[in-house]
């Protein structure tokens, strides 16, 4: 029996994403793309000086696992550390493909782990985590990525 | 060996239906509901079993042993070239050559008659709906030699505008290749028209009929055509083997498209022959299991009368065109005069990629997503479309399954 995929809190964050807008400013700027099933977003972040991500917003179009990802994410990464961004990175990913049970192994993903069903959806593993390499990128600088 | 078709007068669709094993399979606990033969069709039992005969009872490779599982092998081979000569209604045999598939057939077209029938400043024409297989190839071939591509255009209803394709066509113009029937927007294209005008300029004329297939009987002599692929996988069966039919005047001089065995008459190191037609484009073992199954495929389609196949699909492609406009903020993409059992549609508010994952957890099996045709999406202003695909086992009721998990997935979004 697969778990719920479209539960109350992912339709949510599609229907009114948080930090849906560009930012100005921003110190990092990522583009994310699938070109196979046409998810396409721009992750913007404004990382301080003492390596702490004060701001983060998302634009683009896609389905409504790679939206509510996206606006999850901003919520979740604000105020954080680089060090923890990346934290959040791998244990999401890992969420992501089944490799982390959230309610048994101890991990800092909170709401995120609304999540823990799509490993069950595997066709749609890479729009949740589209989002999240598209971050991990602007981090790293990488110009695009693709979850393809 | 038997020569004979039976018509079936009335179109029995549960009857057809039993002779697809797994048709009748659950998924997620529903009873599977198949719409997406435009991808790939299922295959009767006796494909199946031919398959399986094969490797069960008589394994050999072709045209090189003297042993009698050899010789059963090469002869089931070469019937099989027959069968598909009579289902194209080639007059040669050897105008037939075996491929994996239409897009190999397609690559094959552009590298050895492009490559040596054109020259950097000459054009090649095909469509805006064409799927990425008949578009690829010839970028590539003008990357390689410096033709130009040319691309006719699409009216908002998914028709090619054939004004503008007569206009495209000068004394440039070589090559034309061009979708029978559209995948993604199900629109059946006037082909015969097409190949008269270009054959007019002197350019020959490529048709991709892999979703033709099953869609109307054909006949290269009539519509004389230089060259048609298909995929054996579309027209129930196995995937791994495709055709191409070209010409003889061209394939004759064509220059081979891989080297290897069979393709050869003699090899050394002073110099190397090449084989035959169609021997001289099949290198290396072919697909055998596969080509002996699409020989059943074909004889197995051949059963049904074209007139009982049309109807039926017609009836399905109009109804589902209704039940689904019935539905709110339904839009039907591709709506050309003359279609195929082929449906892509949008629902407003939900992304067509979530719409597969719900409707997919009712056993109901869409395909979403751009079907290949990523210029089609860019022309309709679309990231995506859901499309359903009806095969001649398909029912009205199935269509009905549909609409109500089409229904279910906006009430998930209304939530």
């Amino acid at each position: 029996m697969r778990e719920e995929l479209y539960q109350q809190t992912i339709l949510e964050h599609n229907r009114s994403p948080r930090n849906f807008k560009k930012l100005e400013g921003a110190t990092h700027v990522a583009e994310g793309y699938n070109p196979l099933c046409g998810d396409h977003l721009w992750i913007y972040m404004k990382v301080n000086a003492q390596g702490i991500i004060e701001e983060l917003s998302f634009e683009g179009s896609g389905c409504a696992i790679s939206k509510a990802s996206a606006s999850m994410m901003t919520m979740a990464l604000k105020g954080k550390t680089i060090e923890e961004a990346n934290l959040l990175f791998d244990e999401f990913h890992k969420l992501a493909i089944g490799e982390l049970k959230p309610d048994q192994q101890p991990n800092h993903l909170g709401k995120l782990a609304v999540f823990s069903g799509i490993w069950q959806y595997p066709a749609r593993v890479k729009c949740a985590v589209l989002s999240w390499h598209t971050m991990h990128g602007a981090l790293e600088k990488t110009k695009i990525v693709s979850t393809e | 060996m038997t020569n004979y078709k039976i018509y079936m007068s009335t179109f029995n669709v549960q009857k057809l239906r039993q002779d697809f094993p797994n048709l009748n399979i659950q998924v997620h606990g529903k009873p599977l509901v198949y719409l997406d033969n435009a991808a790939t069709t299922f295959k009767p039992r006796c494909v199946i079993d031919a398959v399986n005969a094969y490797y069960s009872t008589g394994v050999a490779n072709v045209h090189r042993g003297v042993h009698y599982l050899s010789e059963q092998a090469s002869a089931a081979f070469e019937y099989s070239r027959q069968v598909v000569r009579q289902f194209l209604h080639s007059s040669k045999v050897h105008e037939i050559i075996f491929t994996k598939g239409a897009t190999e057939s397609l690559n094959l077209i552009a590298q050895s008659y492009g490559k040596y029938f054109l020259k950097k400043g000459d054009e090649i024409i095909i469509s805006h709906m064409e799927h990425h297989s008949n578009i690829v190839p010839w970028q590539m071939l003008c990357q390689q030699i410096g033709c130009v591509l040319k691309v006719i255009p699409i009216n908002d209803q998914g028709e090619i505008i054939v004004e503008e394709y007569l206009k495209l066509l000068s004394d440039k113009t070589k090559l034309v290749s061009l979708v029978w029937v559209s995948n993604s927007l199900g629109t059946v294209n006037p082909v015969k028209a097409v190949i008269e005008a270009a054959h007019k300029r002197g350019a020959v004329v490529a048709i991709d009929a892999a979703q033709a297939v099953t869609h109307t009987p054909i006949n290269v002599q009539e519509l004389d055509c230089d060259f048609l692929v298909f995929s054996g996988h579309k027209v129930f069966g196995p995937t791994g083997v495709g055709v191409l039919y070209g010409k003889e005047k061209w394939l004759e001089v064509m220059p081979p498209y891989q080297g290897g065995g069979d393709m050869i008459k003699s090899v050394s190191f002073a110099g190397t022959t090449y084989n035959i037609l169609p021997y001289k484009f099949e290198a290396g073992t072919p697909p055998i299991a596969e080509v002996i199954g699409l020989r059943s495929a074909l004889e197995f389609f051949q059963t049904f009368s074209w007139e009982s196949i049309k109807q039926h699909k017609q009836e399905l492609l109009d109804y589902g065109t209704k039940v689904l406009l019935s539905i709110n903020g339904v839009r039907i993409i591709g709506t050309a005069k003359e279609k195929t059992s082929i449906i892509s549609f949008v629902v407003d508010g939900i992304h067509p990629h979530d719409l597969g994952t719900l409707v997919d957890q009712e056993g109901v099996a869409i395909r979403t997503g751009h079907h290949c045709t990523q210029p089609v999406m860019e022309r309709f202003g679309i990231p995506a479309t859901a499309r359903a695909s009806l095969a001649f086992y398909n029912t009205k009721e199935e269509l009905d399954i549909l609409v109500q998990a089409v229904k279910k997935a906006q009430a998930v979004f209304q939530k």
